[in-house]
């Protein structure tokens, strides 16, 4: 490392240095004076990182979000952090009479460096709100932290049940939704509308599917249905032959829990093995949802889901939500672009509420909890006593029209929770959903 | 067998490692401190490796396997069975080395290729394990909920900082246990094994069983960070046993300088610096990583620390 | 019955793009001693790559040969002008194929975005064979065949003629080779791109079922090597034998303990690594 000893420096602070410096030349041998010198210079760089901090009080708002950027989940996080800033850039990145300034991290879908960089988020960049994560093991995996550190977090699209219920997190704030949520509606749906009486199951095989596949099977059955078969897949297969072949024929409806290009996969390969021609399929709402519906063909249509969203609901807020979006990114918004893009307006919100004094989080944590934001893309939401949405539960179906696949809303349940009709209290004495779930008699 | 001559700009590098991971924690933020005891922690795995793939010549692709099942050990004792700090640090620990002792029965009989492609196989069984033994390893979800290093342990002190130098101390004392291992008799005859087995073999010395023991050694000592890890993290997840996960491992020996010790300390250091630093530049950081790993393989084969001199320790 | 005759064909099914892509890696094995960690990346830029010319032409057989052409290309680049520095060091070519799996994932994303895909099915074989009760997809059918007729034409050059040859001899000797006037470098080359070019076209072939995805790459690459663990390193005919037994392993697998999914693919490459390390049909 040359140039520690040759600086040119003035005056008389300069003479004590060059002074001193030519004493350090004489006693000190030449291969341990850049040994030193680079260690000193070591020490400077690591004081700069320790002074350098920001400034709290005035300036922008930060806000730290977190969501994969890279790997397999590259995508659905890149379709997140879109809805987010466009939610920011309708208000021109400012709220509260302040700018709103956003760090992105990648997370790569994988929890610890999930946590590694909500440290930095937290402890380093010194965000006033944290925001975002996609997979439920990151999102269970954050939560300690998140309540140690006192910070609210907004989770959009981490649908992991018991975050909002047995292992309620005080400091998160769930915009969206959990996984058994719009699967209790569906229940009553298959059997009441649809006139389904039996049911066979065939979903991912962990925590998102079995929560949905339980909601679904608990209101299917307490109508009078029965699921009379329930097959797991594992989450890294895509070839489903082996599990297509034995799926049961005679059932009145086959309902699929799938996302990404497992649904893609799945639907392609249930038309293949002449299951559609045959059995009717139904499924949880990602299993058609927009990230993947517009590369689909025919095999999708008629597939009746149910999620909080559809990018073809018929509302104002959502044609200019959509309209917007497509517009700006060439790309149908997904319930993942949906997610954050309410979750945006959520916050925004909150820091109107807040007039901008988002530094005390305790009474950033209560604005949120009480933040209603009005024209939502997915309609009315507020959230209940847990801290997660209640809100309409879409019933769709795929259609084409004008030459594109939608999921077309063809029945709403309204303001429906996280407990269904249940009393919650009575509800959580039940257990979390598992894989072996089954309903109370 | 004299180390590498520390001159200048291995000097140099020594000098800033120790700062940075002696006093370090005492003047930087709680973030950076986090980054260092992953680094330490790493560190340690990466020289137990090193006591394999570096001094025996064994290459094994599965080595994250004993980091974590030792991880999750803690993580079951401590949530499911509410155990103690000791039974769960020693448990944890009791455990990978066990594992690492039934294993090293089927695979110390192979080399070179073979031993890469049977280490790899058994990481995958013990990452399918842990994704699919669902009652036990909570699949996808992994297991949450282990309790503060600090507390379990009945340490009267709270905090990042306390957490780091505990680690430290834990480092330090594996890696002057490895490094009394490498200097010992024991150690020059697994370099001679990695030289040239036939005639170590001729010379007597039973090459199985050496070979055994540097298996189960370094496995032992991959528990050691495997429960540190799970305390620091505060949850065991699948990833820890991924082939990635295997893959970066052998990269931080390979790079840094195997068959050295101090080689896999600077890789598993550079690395973990790498990746979340240039993260926050930039979301093309893997592609970056990629031409690195090329670039340093092309410039350094035989490892960064190793730069510059021909003959292996 | 109906259940076993579609379970078998499913197995076969599997085989057929296991076949496809083990090969490949098998043969870098044998020629160069390589362990391809990109190898699942090669696959992946496969069915990429025909995606953007079928989204073009529409024609899924142009999108094969651009796929195997350009992939190949990329693998010859990557042996030549990098690996082969390291001809005498298998570990450092390995892990210079970690960093241009990293590369080639990322590159991938940055190129194509994240959304998974899927390719058209070619016209003539969209539909099912039905017989009785069995119903079996035209197409897998058709991919069954032609990696059949694929692993024939490959042993017919290993075996009949002049290039299979002098692979073989430069499996069995590379110094021999040498000296008797082989191009070793030249062949290695071109066995790496044309493993490359093999995992492409299973790209493209399982492209209609399959997709592409971000991740593919790392999804196929351990049924890859559990594939070439069991058939034995460097050679073709244990690939053929390993793909079968490992796609009716996973199989069957699924179907009967679905549980043990993992197990009944990881063990047997255990029990075989333990007892031969080698492979079943693998040179010590």
């Amino acid at each position: 490392m040359r140039g520690c000893e040759g600086a040119t420096v003035r005056g008389h602070l300069g003479a004590r240095v060059r002074r001193w410096s030519v004493t350090f030349r004489r006693t000190v041998a030449p291969s341990y004076r850049r040994t030193i010198s680079c260690g000193v210079l070591a020490l400077a760089l690591l004081s700069g990182a320790v002074l350098v901090r920001g400034q709290a009080g005035t300036g922008p708002i930060k806000i730290g979000f977190l969501v994969p950027l890279s790997g397999p989940l590259a995508q659905n996080g890149r379709d997140i952090l879109n809805g987010f800033l466009l939610s920011l850039e309708e208000v021109s990145q400012r709220a509260g009479g302040r700018e709103i300034q956003v760090i992105v991290e990648d997370d790569e879908g994988i929890p610890a460096v999930g946590l590694t960089k909500a440290r930095k988020l937290v402890e380093s960049d010194k965000v006033h709100l944290m925001a975002g994560a996609l997979l439920s093991s990151t999102g269970y995996a954050l939560a300690p932290y998140i309540d140690s550190m006192k910070i609210p977090m907004v989770y959009p699209v981490v649908s992991a049940d018991d975050l909002t219920q047995r292992k309620r997190s005080p400091w998160i704030i769930r915009t969206g939704w959990t996984g058994s949520q719009p699967n209790h509606a569906f229940g009553e749906y298959a059997y009441r509308t649809l006139k389904y009486r039996t049911v066979a199951t065939i979903a991912l095989d962990y925590a998102f599917g079995w929560e949905s596949v339980g909601g679904f099977q608990r209101t299917f059955e307490a109508e009078g249905g029965r699921v009379v078969q329930k097959m797991w897949t594992p989450v890294s297969v895509h070839d489903f032959a082996p599990y297509l072949a034995q799926i049961s024929r005679d059932v009145d409806a086959v309902y699929a829990l799938f996302l990404g290009r497992a649904a893609l996969q799945f639907l392609r390969q249930y038309e293949e093995y002449g299951l559609k021609a045959r059995v009717p399929l139904i499924g949880a709402g990602t299993t058609t949802d927009e990230h993947v519906l517009p590369v689909m063909g025919d095999e999708a249509l008629g597939v009746v889901t149910v999620l909080h969203y559809s990018a073809a609901l018929d509302t104002p807020a959502n044609r200019k939500f959509a309209s917007t979006y497509r517009a700006r990114y060439k790309k149908v918004p997904s319930y993942y672009s949906e997610s954050m893009y309410t979750g945006g307006k959520w916050v925004i919100a909150a820091i109107e509420a807040l007039q901008g004094r988002v530094e005390d989080r305790d009474a950033l944590l209560a604005a949120l909890q009480n933040a209603k934001p009005t024209d939502l893309p997915r309609g009315p939401v507020e959230l209940d006593a847990y801290g997660n949405p209640i809100e309409n539960v879409y019933v769709r179906r795929v259609e084409r029209v004008n030459g594109e696949l939608q999921n077309t809303v063809i029945d709403t349940f309204p303001r429906v929770s996280q407990f269904w009709k249940y009393n919650p209290a009575e509800y959580l004495k039940q257990p979390l959903y598992s894989r072996r779930y089954v309903p109370p008699s | 067998m004299a180390p590498r001559a520390l001159n200048g700009w291995r000097m140099g590098i020594v000098v800033v490692l120790g700062l940075a991971f002696g006093v370090g924690p005492l003047i930087l933020s709680t973030y950076w401190v986090g980054l260092l005891t992953q680094m330490v922690i790493l560190a340690m795995l990466a020289m137990s490796l090193d006591l394999l793939l570096g001094y025996t010549g064994l290459p094994s692709l599965g080595h994250a396997a004993f980091f974590g099942v030792s991880a999750y050990a803690v993580a079951v004792l401590a949530t499911g069975y509410g155990a103690g700090f000791w039974a769960c640090f020693l448990g944890g620990i009791i455990i990978g080395t066990l594992l690492a002792a039934a294993f090293g029965l089927i695979v110390s009989h192979v080399r070179d290729v073979y031993f890469l492609m049977i280490t790899l196989a058994l990481g995958m069984v013990l990452w399918g394990l842990s994704y699919r033994w669902i009652p036990v390893t909570g699949g996808d979800n992994g297991i949450s909920g282990i309790p503060n290093l600090l507390t379990h342990a009945g340490i009267p002190l709270t905090g990042g900082v306390a957490f780091y130098y505990v680690t430290l101390l834990i480092f330090a004392g594996c890696g002057m246990l490895m490094r009394l291992l490498v200097r010992s008799p024991f150690g020059l005859t697994l370099r001679g094994i990695r030289e040239n087995e036939g005639r170590m073999k001729s010379l007597g010395f039973n090459t199985w069983l050496h070979c055994y023991l540097s298996y189960v050694i370094s496995g032992a000592f991959a528990s050691v960070a495997g429960v540190v890890w799970a305390y620091y993290n505060g949850f065991v997840s699948p990833t820890y046993l991924e082939l990635t996960a295997s893959s970066e491992l052998f990269l931080m020996v390979t790079l840094g300088g195997p068959a050295t010790l101090i080689g896999p300390v600077l890789g598993a250091a550079a690395i973990v610096l790498l990746k979340n630093v240039m993260s926050a530049y930039t979301a093309r950081w893997l592609f970056v990583l990629g031409i690195v790993y090329i670039v340093a393989i092309l410039g350094a084969p035989q490892g960064v620390w190793n730069l510059g001199t021909r003959e292996k320790t | 019955m109906t259940y076993l005759i579609t379970q078998t064909l499913n197995g076969l099914f599997s085989a057929a793009l296991l076949f496809l892509i083990a090969s490949g890696l098998t043969l870098a094995f044998g020629v160069m001693k390589i362990v391809n960690i990109a190898h699942g990346s090669f696959y992946m830029l496969g069915v990429y790559v025909a995606y953007t010319v079928v989204l073009r032409t529409q024609s899924l057989l142009l999108g094969a040969i651009v796929a195997i052409l350009v992939v190949a290309a990329v693998g010859f680049v990557m042996q030549r002008f990098f690996l082969r520095r390291f001809g005498t060091d298998p570990l450092a070519q390995m892990m210079m194929t970690m960093g241009f799996a990293l590369m080639f994932r990322d590159g991938a994303l940055m190129i194509w975005g994240g959304d998974p895909f899927t390719l058209p099915y070619p016209s003539m074989l969209r539909g099912s064979f039905e017989a009785g009760d069995v119903v079996f997809p035209l197409y897998r059918l058709f991919v069954i065949v032609v990696a059949g007729l694929v692993g024939l034409g490959l042993w017919m050059v290993n075996d009949r003629t002049l290039i299979g040859a002098r692979l073989r001899a430069t499996v069995d000797d590379p110094e021999m080779a040498a000296a008797t006037g082989i191009n070793v470098a030249m062949l290695s080359g071109l066995v790496f791109a044309a493993g490359a070019g093999l995992a492409a076209f299973g790209g493209v072939m399982g492209g209609p079922i399959l997709g592409g995805y971000a991740g593919i790459d790392f999804d196929l690459l351990p049924l890859a090597f559990v594939v070439v663990i069991i058939g034995g390193m460097g050679s073709l005919k244990g690939a053929l034998v390993g793909s079968i037994v490992v796609g009716m392993l996973d199989n069957f697998g699924k179907a009967l303990v679905p549980e043990l999914s993992y197990f009944t693919l990881f063990a047997p490459m255990v029990i075989v690594l333990a007892l031969k390390p080698t492979g079943l049909y693998g040179k010590a």
